[in-house]
Protein backbone atom coordinates (compact mmCIF):
# COMPACT_ATOMS: atom_id res chain seq x y z
CA UNK A 1 0.00 0.00 0.00
CA UNK A 2 1.32 3.01 -1.27
CA UNK A 3 5.00 2.52 -0.06
CA UNK A 4 7.06 5.03 -2.10
CA UNK A 5 5.15 7.57 -0.20
CA UNK A 6 8.02 6.33 3.01
CA UNK A 7 10.98 7.48 1.79
CA UNK A 8 12.50 5.32 4.77
CA UNK A 9 11.59 2.24 3.45
CA UNK A 10 13.96 2.88 1.02
CA UNK A 11 16.91 2.01 3.60
CA UNK A 12 16.44 -1.58 2.48
CA UNK A 13 14.61 -2.46 5.81
CA UNK A 14 11.85 -4.98 6.97
CA UNK A 15 10.22 -2.63 9.46
CA UNK A 16 8.05 -4.28 11.47
CA UNK A 17 7.79 -2.24 14.57
CA UNK A 18 4.86 -0.24 14.11
CA UNK A 19 3.64 -0.63 17.60
CA UNK A 20 6.74 1.31 18.94
CA UNK A 21 6.56 4.48 15.80
CA UNK A 22 5.67 4.00 12.32
CA UNK A 23 7.43 5.56 9.45
CA UNK A 24 6.43 9.10 7.78
CA UNK A 25 5.33 9.77 4.37
CA UNK A 26 6.73 12.47 2.29
CA UNK A 27 3.33 14.49 2.75
CA UNK A 28 3.81 14.26 6.72
CA UNK A 29 8.03 15.32 6.40
CA UNK A 30 7.11 18.01 3.61
CA UNK A 31 4.68 19.98 5.46
CA UNK A 32 6.99 20.14 8.61
CA UNK A 33 9.93 22.07 6.26
CA UNK A 34 7.00 24.13 4.88
CA UNK A 35 6.18 25.15 8.00
CA UNK A 36 10.17 25.86 9.02
CA UNK A 37 10.73 27.37 5.48
CA UNK A 38 7.64 29.52 4.50
CA UNK A 39 6.00 30.38 7.63
CA UNK A 40 7.66 29.78 10.65
CA UNK A 41 6.68 32.25 13.38
CA UNK A 42 4.69 31.41 17.02
CA UNK A 43 1.35 30.48 16.95
CA UNK A 44 -1.13 32.91 18.95
CA UNK A 45 0.41 36.32 18.04
CA UNK A 46 -1.87 36.65 14.98
CA UNK A 47 -0.55 40.97 14.49
CA UNK A 48 1.54 39.76 11.41
CA UNK A 49 0.34 37.34 8.30
CA UNK A 50 2.60 34.59 8.82
CA UNK A 51 1.74 34.33 12.39
CA UNK A 52 -2.03 34.51 11.67
CA UNK A 53 -1.32 31.71 9.12
CA UNK A 54 0.38 29.34 11.63
CA UNK A 55 -2.82 30.02 14.03
CA UNK A 56 -5.10 29.17 11.27
CA UNK A 57 -2.99 26.08 10.28
CA UNK A 58 -2.54 24.84 13.68
CA UNK A 59 -5.92 25.17 14.80
CA UNK A 60 -7.15 23.46 11.69
CA UNK A 61 -5.08 20.93 12.83
CA UNK A 62 -7.25 20.72 16.23
CA UNK A 63 -10.45 20.12 14.13
CA UNK A 64 -8.96 17.79 11.96
CA UNK A 65 -8.45 15.56 15.14
CA UNK A 66 -11.65 16.37 16.39
CA UNK A 67 -13.52 15.11 13.64
CA UNK A 68 -11.20 12.10 13.69
CA UNK A 69 -12.30 10.57 16.54
CA UNK A 70 -15.96 12.37 16.53
CA UNK A 71 -15.38 14.62 18.68
CA UNK A 72 -18.41 17.25 19.90
CA UNK A 73 -16.07 20.18 19.65
CA UNK A 74 -12.65 21.37 18.94
CA UNK A 75 -12.11 22.43 22.70
CA UNK A 76 -11.80 19.10 23.57
CA UNK A 77 -8.43 18.30 21.90
CA UNK A 78 -5.40 19.21 23.63
CA UNK A 79 -1.94 19.40 22.06
CA UNK A 80 0.08 17.33 24.13
CA UNK A 81 3.89 16.10 23.74
CA UNK A 82 2.34 11.99 23.06
CA UNK A 83 0.25 9.57 25.12
CA UNK A 84 2.44 10.05 28.06
CA UNK A 85 1.66 13.49 28.96
CA UNK A 86 -1.82 13.20 28.42
CA UNK A 87 -2.16 10.29 30.53
CA UNK A 88 -0.51 11.90 33.27
CA UNK A 89 -2.16 15.31 32.44
CA UNK A 90 -5.76 13.93 33.51
CA UNK A 91 -4.12 11.72 36.53
CA UNK A 92 -2.27 14.70 37.88
CA UNK A 93 -4.83 17.30 36.45
CA UNK A 94 -8.08 15.67 37.47
CA UNK A 95 -8.13 12.80 39.56
CA UNK A 96 -5.67 13.76 42.18
CA UNK A 97 -8.07 16.50 42.91
CA UNK A 98 -11.13 14.79 42.26
CA UNK A 99 -10.43 11.41 43.91
CA UNK A 100 -9.91 10.79 47.84
CA UNK A 101 -7.78 7.97 49.82
CA UNK A 102 -9.32 3.95 49.38
CA UNK A 103 -11.10 5.26 46.45
CA UNK A 104 -10.33 2.11 43.72
CA UNK A 105 -8.86 2.70 40.40
CA UNK A 106 -8.51 -0.48 38.41
CA UNK A 107 -6.58 -1.42 35.70
CA UNK A 108 -5.26 -4.42 34.31
CA UNK A 109 -1.64 -6.33 34.10
CA UNK A 110 -1.56 -6.18 30.11
CA UNK A 111 -1.44 -1.79 30.71
CA UNK A 112 1.49 0.23 29.18
CA UNK A 113 3.91 1.95 31.97
CA UNK A 114 2.51 4.74 30.43
CA UNK A 115 -1.01 3.80 31.94
CA UNK A 116 -0.06 2.38 34.78
CA UNK A 117 2.31 4.27 36.67
CA UNK A 118 1.10 7.74 37.30
CA UNK A 119 -1.83 5.83 39.32
CA UNK A 120 0.90 4.08 40.89
CA UNK A 121 2.35 7.55 42.06
CA UNK A 122 -1.06 8.72 42.93
CA UNK A 123 -1.44 5.86 45.08
CA UNK A 124 1.71 6.67 47.01
CA UNK A 125 0.44 10.71 47.02
CA UNK A 126 -3.05 10.42 48.22
CA UNK A 127 -3.47 6.88 49.19
CA UNK A 128 -6.18 5.91 46.12
CA UNK A 129 -5.75 1.47 45.59
CA UNK A 130 -5.05 0.37 42.61
CA UNK A 131 -7.20 -3.31 41.71
CA UNK A 132 -6.29 -5.03 38.71
CA UNK A 133 -9.78 -6.65 36.60
CA UNK A 134 -8.45 -10.28 35.97
CA UNK A 135 -7.86 -11.17 32.75
CA UNK A 136 -8.93 -14.51 30.83
CA UNK A 137 -6.54 -17.22 29.81
CA UNK A 138 -5.97 -15.16 26.47
CA UNK A 139 -5.10 -11.84 28.61
CA UNK A 140 -8.23 -10.67 27.32
CA UNK A 141 -10.71 -8.13 29.12
CA UNK A 142 -14.16 -9.87 29.16
CA UNK A 143 -17.35 -7.41 30.81
CA UNK A 144 -18.05 -9.89 32.93
CA UNK A 145 -14.45 -9.14 34.49
CA UNK A 146 -14.63 -5.82 34.54
CA UNK A 147 -17.79 -6.28 37.02
CA UNK A 148 -16.97 -8.64 39.17
CA UNK A 149 -14.18 -6.47 40.20
CA UNK A 150 -16.05 -3.36 40.82
CA UNK A 151 -16.91 -2.51 44.18
CA UNK A 152 -18.57 0.42 46.06
CA UNK A 153 -15.62 2.37 46.01
CA UNK A 154 -14.55 1.92 42.41
CA UNK A 155 -13.89 5.29 40.64
CA UNK A 156 -12.03 4.93 37.62
CA UNK A 157 -11.68 2.53 34.40
CA UNK A 158 -8.26 2.68 33.06
CA UNK A 159 -7.36 1.00 29.80
CA UNK A 160 -5.25 0.52 26.80
CA UNK A 161 -8.23 0.03 24.01
CA UNK A 162 -5.92 -1.86 22.17
CA UNK A 163 -2.86 -3.30 24.20
CA UNK A 164 0.70 -3.52 22.82
CA UNK A 165 2.12 -6.70 23.50
CA UNK A 166 -1.51 -9.00 22.96
CA UNK A 167 -3.33 -6.96 20.38
CA UNK A 168 -6.78 -7.75 21.95
CA UNK A 169 -9.07 -4.54 21.69
CA UNK A 170 -11.02 -4.04 24.84
CA UNK A 171 -15.05 -3.85 24.62
CA UNK A 172 -14.76 0.20 25.69
CA UNK A 173 -18.00 0.71 24.71
CA UNK A 174 -20.03 -1.47 26.84
CA UNK A 175 -17.19 -1.27 29.53
CA UNK A 176 -18.10 2.50 29.28
CA UNK A 177 -21.84 2.06 29.73
CA UNK A 178 -21.50 -0.23 32.35
CA UNK A 179 -18.88 2.58 34.32
CA UNK A 180 -21.51 5.07 33.42
CA UNK A 181 -24.02 3.74 35.32
CA UNK A 182 -22.15 3.30 38.33
CA UNK A 183 -20.70 6.67 38.22
CA UNK A 184 -17.18 5.05 37.20
CA UNK A 185 -15.11 7.44 34.93
CA UNK A 186 -13.26 5.78 32.18
CA UNK A 187 -9.94 7.00 30.67
CA UNK A 188 -8.57 4.89 27.73
CA UNK A 189 -5.09 4.71 26.13
CA UNK A 190 -5.78 4.95 22.49
CA UNK A 191 -2.17 4.62 21.40
CA UNK A 192 -2.73 1.48 19.94
CA UNK A 193 -6.04 1.84 19.08
CA UNK A 194 -6.60 4.93 16.92
CA UNK A 195 -4.04 4.41 14.02
CA UNK A 196 -5.57 1.16 13.73
CA UNK A 197 -9.24 1.18 14.31
CA UNK A 198 -12.46 3.38 13.71
CA UNK A 199 -12.70 5.38 17.09
CA UNK A 200 -15.72 7.12 17.52
CA UNK A 201 -15.26 9.07 21.45
CA UNK A 202 -18.90 9.93 21.44
CA UNK A 203 -20.31 5.98 20.44
CA UNK A 204 -17.91 4.40 22.82
CA UNK A 205 -18.49 7.49 25.68
CA UNK A 206 -15.02 7.49 26.37
CA UNK A 207 -14.39 10.14 29.51
CA UNK A 208 -10.42 11.20 28.67
CA UNK A 209 -8.86 9.28 25.98
CA UNK A 210 -4.66 9.56 25.05
CA UNK A 211 -2.96 8.98 21.76
CA UNK A 212 0.02 10.17 20.04
CA UNK A 213 0.56 11.37 17.02
CA UNK A 214 4.32 9.24 15.99
CA UNK A 215 2.12 6.07 16.19
CA UNK A 216 0.12 7.21 13.49
CA UNK A 217 2.61 8.48 10.89
CA UNK A 218 3.06 12.06 12.19
CA UNK A 219 5.59 13.69 14.37
CA UNK A 220 7.71 12.54 17.23
CA UNK A 221 6.46 14.63 19.88
CA UNK A 222 3.17 15.59 19.64
CA UNK A 223 0.35 13.65 21.18
CA UNK A 224 -3.61 14.26 21.70
CA UNK A 225 -5.77 14.45 25.26
CA UNK A 226 -9.37 14.45 24.29
CA UNK A 227 -12.01 14.86 27.04
CA UNK A 228 -15.25 15.79 27.49
CA UNK A 229 -15.82 19.30 27.48
CA UNK A 230 -17.37 19.02 31.67
CA UNK A 231 -14.80 17.09 32.69
CA UNK A 232 -11.47 18.52 30.83
CA UNK A 233 -12.87 21.76 32.00
CA UNK A 234 -12.22 20.69 35.82
CA UNK A 235 -8.36 19.54 34.59
CA UNK A 236 -5.92 21.95 36.78
CA UNK A 237 -3.18 22.53 34.65
CA UNK A 238 -0.03 21.13 35.59
CA UNK A 239 1.57 23.19 33.30
CA UNK A 240 1.47 26.78 33.37
CA UNK A 241 3.28 29.97 31.30
CA UNK A 242 2.42 31.73 28.02
CA UNK A 243 -0.07 31.55 26.11
CA UNK A 244 -2.74 29.74 28.73
CA UNK A 245 -3.48 33.28 30.88
CA UNK A 246 -5.60 36.35 30.27
CA UNK A 247 -4.07 38.23 33.03
CA UNK A 248 -1.29 38.32 36.19
CA UNK A 249 -0.90 40.91 38.13
CA UNK A 250 1.77 42.13 40.59
CA UNK A 251 -0.80 41.14 43.35
CA UNK A 252 -0.44 37.35 42.36
CA UNK A 253 -3.67 37.71 40.69
CA UNK A 254 -4.24 35.51 37.49
CA UNK A 255 -7.14 34.25 34.82
CA UNK A 256 -6.17 31.43 32.47
CA UNK A 257 -7.89 31.45 29.29
CA UNK A 258 -10.89 28.67 28.27
CA UNK A 259 -10.31 25.48 26.75
CA UNK A 260 -7.69 24.36 24.82
CA UNK A 261 -5.47 26.86 25.21
CA UNK A 262 -5.22 26.51 29.18
CA UNK A 263 -3.80 23.26 28.85
CA UNK A 264 -0.80 24.39 26.58
CA UNK A 265 0.93 26.47 28.15
CA UNK A 266 4.17 27.55 26.68
CA UNK A 267 4.68 27.03 22.38
CA UNK A 268 3.74 24.25 21.69
CA UNK A 269 5.07 21.73 18.84
CA UNK A 270 4.00 24.09 16.04
CA UNK A 271 6.02 21.71 13.31
CA UNK A 272 5.21 18.89 14.68
CA UNK A 273 1.15 19.39 14.92
CA UNK A 274 1.36 20.65 11.46
CA UNK A 275 2.48 17.53 10.51
CA UNK A 276 0.33 15.30 12.71
CA UNK A 277 -2.21 17.00 10.47
CA UNK A 278 -0.57 16.07 7.10
CA UNK A 279 -0.65 12.31 8.74
CA UNK A 280 -4.35 12.17 9.52
CA UNK A 281 -5.19 13.34 5.98
CA UNK A 282 -3.28 10.71 4.80
CA UNK A 283 -5.27 8.24 7.04
CA UNK A 284 -7.99 9.64 5.61
CA UNK A 285 -7.22 9.52 2.12
CA UNK A 286 -6.56 5.74 2.76
CA UNK A 287 -9.50 4.80 5.21
CA UNK A 288 -8.71 3.66 8.32
CA UNK A 289 -11.17 0.48 8.08
CA UNK A 290 -8.79 0.00 4.96
CA UNK A 291 -6.10 0.49 7.17
CA UNK A 292 -7.81 -2.02 9.69
CA UNK A 293 -8.35 -4.49 7.54
CA UNK A 294 -5.23 -4.88 5.76
CA UNK A 295 -2.88 -5.00 8.82
CA UNK A 296 -5.74 -7.67 10.14
CA UNK A 297 -4.84 -9.37 6.74
CA UNK A 298 -1.38 -9.08 7.19
CA UNK A 299 -1.61 -10.67 11.24
CA UNK A 300 -3.88 -13.98 9.94
CA UNK A 301 -1.21 -14.55 7.30
CA UNK A 302 1.75 -14.16 9.59
CA UNK A 303 0.17 -16.16 12.06
CA UNK A 304 -0.41 -19.12 9.68
CA UNK A 305 3.00 -18.89 8.23
CA UNK A 306 4.56 -19.09 11.32
CA UNK A 307 2.24 -21.27 12.56
CA UNK A 308 4.03 -23.96 9.98
CA UNK A 309 7.54 -23.28 11.24
CA UNK A 310 8.22 -25.63 14.18
CA UNK A 311 10.26 -23.49 16.11
CA UNK A 312 8.17 -20.63 16.98
CA UNK A 313 5.41 -19.99 19.88
CA UNK A 314 2.74 -17.76 19.19
CA UNK A 315 1.48 -15.96 22.01
CA UNK A 316 -1.38 -13.95 20.90
CA UNK A 317 -2.99 -15.68 17.35
CA UNK A 318 -6.27 -14.90 17.94
CA UNK A 319 -6.38 -11.42 18.75
CA UNK A 320 -7.74 -9.00 16.64
CA UNK A 321 -4.85 -5.80 16.66
CA UNK A 322 -2.25 -6.40 14.08
CA UNK A 323 0.63 -7.11 16.66
CA UNK A 324 2.28 -10.50 17.03
CA UNK A 325 3.91 -11.25 20.37
CA UNK A 326 6.10 -14.53 19.82
CA UNK A 327 9.15 -16.77 20.93
CA UNK A 328 11.57 -18.75 19.13
CA UNK A 329 11.67 -21.62 21.14
CA UNK A 330 14.45 -21.79 23.46
CA UNK A 331 16.45 -18.73 22.34
CA UNK A 332 16.18 -15.22 24.56
CA UNK A 333 14.19 -12.67 22.55
CA UNK A 334 16.90 -10.04 22.39
CA UNK A 335 18.95 -12.90 20.82
CA UNK A 336 16.42 -13.79 18.65
CA UNK A 337 15.82 -9.92 17.33
CA UNK A 338 19.45 -9.16 17.11
CA UNK A 339 19.65 -12.24 14.93
CA UNK A 340 16.79 -10.70 12.97
CA UNK A 341 18.36 -7.27 12.82
CA UNK A 342 21.30 -9.22 10.61
CA UNK A 343 18.77 -9.77 8.18
CA UNK A 344 17.12 -5.89 8.21
CA UNK A 345 14.17 -6.66 10.28
CA UNK A 346 12.88 -4.35 12.72
CA UNK A 347 11.21 -6.34 15.72
CA UNK A 348 11.18 -5.41 19.02
CA UNK A 349 12.41 -7.45 21.98
CA UNK A 350 11.36 -7.43 25.72
CA UNK A 351 8.52 -6.68 28.26
CA UNK A 352 7.62 -3.94 25.65
CA UNK A 353 6.79 -1.43 28.94
CA UNK A 354 4.13 -3.79 29.67
CA UNK A 355 6.14 -5.25 33.09
CA UNK A 356 2.90 -6.85 34.52
CA UNK A 357 1.80 -8.86 31.68
CA UNK A 358 4.26 -11.15 32.97
CA UNK A 359 3.02 -12.13 36.16
CA UNK A 360 -0.46 -13.42 34.26
CA UNK A 361 1.55 -14.61 30.86
CA UNK A 362 4.11 -16.44 32.27
CA UNK A 363 6.37 -15.43 30.18
CA UNK A 364 9.07 -12.43 30.95
CA UNK A 365 9.60 -11.52 27.57
CA UNK A 366 8.91 -11.96 23.66
CA UNK A 367 9.71 -10.48 20.32
CA UNK A 368 6.59 -8.25 19.10
CA UNK A 369 6.14 -7.87 15.43
CA UNK A 370 3.52 -4.89 14.60
CA UNK A 371 2.12 -4.05 11.42
CA UNK A 372 0.76 -0.88 9.62
CA UNK A 373 -0.48 0.05 5.99
CA UNK A 374 3.12 -0.16 4.29
CA UNK A 375 3.88 -3.78 5.35
CA UNK A 376 3.40 -6.51 3.01
CA UNK A 377 2.88 -10.15 2.34
CA UNK A 378 6.38 -10.02 0.52
CA UNK A 379 8.21 -8.85 3.85
CA UNK A 380 6.09 -11.73 6.20
CA UNK A 381 7.77 -14.23 3.30
CA UNK A 382 11.22 -12.74 4.02
CA UNK A 383 10.47 -12.69 7.61
CA UNK A 384 9.28 -16.21 7.26
CA UNK A 385 12.30 -17.79 5.41
CA UNK A 386 14.85 -15.91 8.01
CA UNK A 387 12.79 -17.77 10.78
CA UNK A 388 13.00 -21.04 9.34
CA UNK A 389 16.17 -21.56 10.67
CA UNK A 390 18.07 -24.32 13.04
CA UNK A 391 20.81 -22.14 13.82
CA UNK A 392 19.13 -18.55 14.92
CA UNK A 393 20.89 -18.44 18.08
CA UNK A 394 24.43 -19.15 16.37
CA UNK A 395 24.33 -16.30 14.00
CA UNK A 396 22.83 -14.48 16.52
CA UNK A 397 26.13 -13.78 17.97
CA UNK B 1 41.42 -16.99 17.94
CA UNK B 2 39.21 -17.80 15.05
CA UNK B 3 35.16 -17.22 14.37
CA UNK B 4 34.01 -20.70 15.39
CA UNK B 5 36.46 -21.66 18.34
CA UNK B 6 34.98 -17.86 19.58
CA UNK B 7 31.22 -19.04 19.24
CA UNK B 8 31.80 -22.77 20.16
CA UNK B 9 33.55 -21.14 24.05
CA UNK B 10 30.32 -18.24 24.15
CA UNK B 11 27.57 -20.75 22.95
CA UNK B 12 29.12 -23.02 25.80
CA UNK B 13 28.94 -20.85 28.16
CA UNK B 14 25.52 -19.96 27.48
CA UNK B 15 24.41 -23.25 28.11
CA UNK B 16 26.16 -24.06 30.98
CA UNK B 17 27.23 -20.97 32.45
CA UNK B 18 29.57 -21.52 35.50
CA UNK B 19 28.70 -20.88 38.97
CA UNK B 20 25.14 -20.14 37.58
CA UNK B 21 22.25 -20.00 40.69
CA UNK B 22 22.39 -17.84 43.90
CA UNK B 23 22.78 -19.33 48.02
CA UNK B 24 21.72 -18.14 50.74
CA UNK B 25 24.88 -16.81 52.82
CA UNK B 26 25.69 -13.90 54.48
CA UNK B 27 29.28 -13.61 53.50
CA UNK B 28 28.79 -12.84 49.77
CA UNK B 29 27.79 -9.33 48.91
CA UNK B 30 24.68 -8.61 46.11
CA UNK B 31 24.19 -6.38 43.12
CA UNK B 32 21.15 -6.53 40.94
CA UNK B 33 22.51 -5.56 37.15
CA UNK B 34 18.76 -4.56 35.25
CA UNK B 35 20.28 -2.95 31.64
CA UNK B 36 18.51 0.00 31.15
CA UNK B 37 19.55 0.01 27.75
CA UNK B 38 18.08 -3.84 27.01
CA UNK B 39 15.99 -6.39 28.87
CA UNK B 40 18.75 -7.99 30.63
CA UNK B 41 18.26 -8.96 34.14
CA UNK B 42 20.83 -10.66 36.10
CA UNK B 43 21.89 -10.91 39.63
CA UNK B 44 25.53 -11.06 41.07
CA UNK B 45 26.38 -12.26 44.88
CA UNK B 46 30.58 -11.77 45.78
CA UNK B 47 31.85 -13.15 48.27
CA UNK B 48 35.60 -11.38 49.37
CA UNK B 49 37.55 -12.19 51.92
CA UNK B 50 41.28 -10.43 52.84
CA UNK B 51 41.26 -8.93 50.21
CA UNK B 52 40.65 -11.66 47.63
CA UNK B 53 37.77 -12.65 45.56
CA UNK B 54 36.80 -16.20 47.27
CA UNK B 55 33.31 -17.10 44.94
CA UNK B 56 30.67 -15.69 42.22
CA UNK B 57 27.45 -16.17 41.61
CA UNK B 58 24.99 -14.84 39.20
CA UNK B 59 21.62 -15.55 38.06
CA UNK B 60 18.50 -14.06 36.18
CA UNK B 61 17.31 -13.79 32.45
CA UNK B 62 19.85 -12.56 30.14
CA UNK B 63 20.58 -13.06 26.11
CA UNK B 64 23.32 -15.10 25.28
CA UNK B 65 25.91 -12.28 25.11
CA UNK B 66 25.27 -11.53 28.59
CA UNK B 67 24.94 -14.61 29.94
CA UNK B 68 27.96 -16.28 28.21
CA UNK B 69 30.39 -12.84 29.44
CA UNK B 70 28.73 -13.36 33.29
CA UNK B 71 30.05 -16.94 33.01
CA UNK B 72 33.29 -16.27 31.35
CA UNK B 73 33.94 -13.42 33.58
CA UNK B 74 33.23 -15.13 37.30
CA UNK B 75 35.80 -17.74 35.80
CA UNK B 76 38.34 -15.60 35.38
CA UNK B 77 38.08 -12.98 38.41
CA UNK B 78 37.65 -15.95 41.17
CA UNK B 79 41.33 -16.16 43.11
CA UNK B 80 42.44 -12.92 42.24
CA UNK B 81 43.25 -10.04 44.68
CA UNK B 82 40.71 -6.64 44.08
CA UNK B 83 43.59 -5.01 42.49
CA UNK B 84 44.11 -7.58 39.96
CA UNK B 85 40.13 -7.87 39.37
CA UNK B 86 39.40 -4.31 38.68
CA UNK B 87 43.10 -4.55 35.95
CA UNK B 88 41.19 -7.07 34.74
CA UNK B 89 37.84 -5.42 34.39
CA UNK B 90 39.75 -2.61 33.05
CA UNK B 91 41.01 -4.17 30.52
CA UNK B 92 38.14 -6.25 29.21
CA UNK B 93 36.03 -2.67 28.84
CA UNK B 94 38.98 -0.95 26.89
CA UNK B 95 38.48 -4.07 24.67
CA UNK B 96 34.71 -3.81 24.17
CA UNK B 97 35.04 -0.10 23.89
CA UNK B 98 37.53 -0.63 20.97
CA UNK B 99 40.44 0.90 23.50
CA UNK B 100 44.14 0.04 23.91
CA UNK B 101 43.85 -3.08 26.18
CA UNK B 102 46.18 -5.60 27.74
CA UNK B 103 45.02 -9.13 26.22
CA UNK B 104 47.48 -11.15 28.29
CA UNK B 105 45.22 -11.04 31.45
CA UNK B 106 41.67 -11.53 29.73
CA UNK B 107 42.20 -15.38 29.08
CA UNK B 108 38.63 -17.03 27.55
CA UNK B 109 37.07 -13.11 27.74
CA UNK B 110 39.17 -12.30 24.20
CA UNK B 111 36.64 -13.85 22.58
CA UNK B 112 34.15 -10.64 22.50
CA UNK B 113 37.22 -8.90 20.91
CA UNK B 114 35.17 -8.41 17.98
CA UNK B 115 31.96 -7.70 19.66
CA UNK B 116 32.41 -4.00 19.02
CA UNK B 117 31.35 -4.69 15.36
CA UNK B 118 27.84 -5.43 16.72
CA UNK B 119 26.97 -1.88 18.62
CA UNK B 120 23.17 -3.12 19.80
CA UNK B 121 25.64 -6.24 21.74
CA UNK B 122 27.95 -3.70 23.71
CA UNK B 123 26.03 -3.15 26.66
CA UNK B 124 25.30 -7.21 26.71
CA UNK B 125 28.85 -8.01 26.76
CA UNK B 126 29.35 -4.79 29.95
CA UNK B 127 26.92 -5.58 31.62
CA UNK B 128 28.70 -8.30 34.00
CA UNK B 129 32.09 -6.29 34.47
CA UNK B 130 29.46 -3.16 35.88
CA UNK B 131 28.20 -4.97 37.96
CA UNK B 132 31.54 -6.84 39.25
CA UNK B 133 32.78 -3.44 39.71
CA UNK B 134 30.24 -1.94 41.24
CA UNK B 135 30.87 -4.26 44.21
CA UNK B 136 34.46 -4.38 44.44
CA UNK B 137 35.02 -0.36 43.92
CA UNK B 138 33.78 -0.68 47.75
CA UNK B 139 36.68 -2.76 48.56
CA UNK B 140 39.18 -0.20 46.75
CA UNK B 141 41.02 1.85 49.97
Amino acid sequence: MNRDDFPMLKNNVYYFDNGATTLKPKEVIASTVDYYENYSGNAHRGDYDISLKVDNVYENVREKVRAFINAEDASEIIFTSGATQSINMVVNGFFKHNLKKGDEVLITKAEHASLALPWFVLEKEIGIVIKYIELTNDMEVTLDNVKKSITNRTKVIALAHVTNVMGDIRPIKEISKYAHANNIYVVVDGAQSIPHIKCDVKDLDIDFLAFSAHKMLGPTGVGVLYGKYELLDKVIPTNVGGGMNTIFTSLNEYNLKGLPWRLEAGTPNIAGVIGFGSAIDYINKIGIDSISKHCAELKRYAVSKLSNLNNIDVYNPNTEGSIIAFNVRNIFSQDTAIYLNKHKICVRAGNHCAKLLKESLGINNTCRISFYLYNTKEEIDYLIKVLDNENILEESL
Amino acid sequence: MDNNLKRSIILENYSNPFNKGLIDDPNYEKVNMNNESCIDNIDIMINIDNNTIKDIRFDGEACAISTSATSIMLKELIGKNIKDALYIIEQYENMIEERKYDDAVLGEAIVYNEIYKQPNRKKCALLPANGIKKILKNYVI
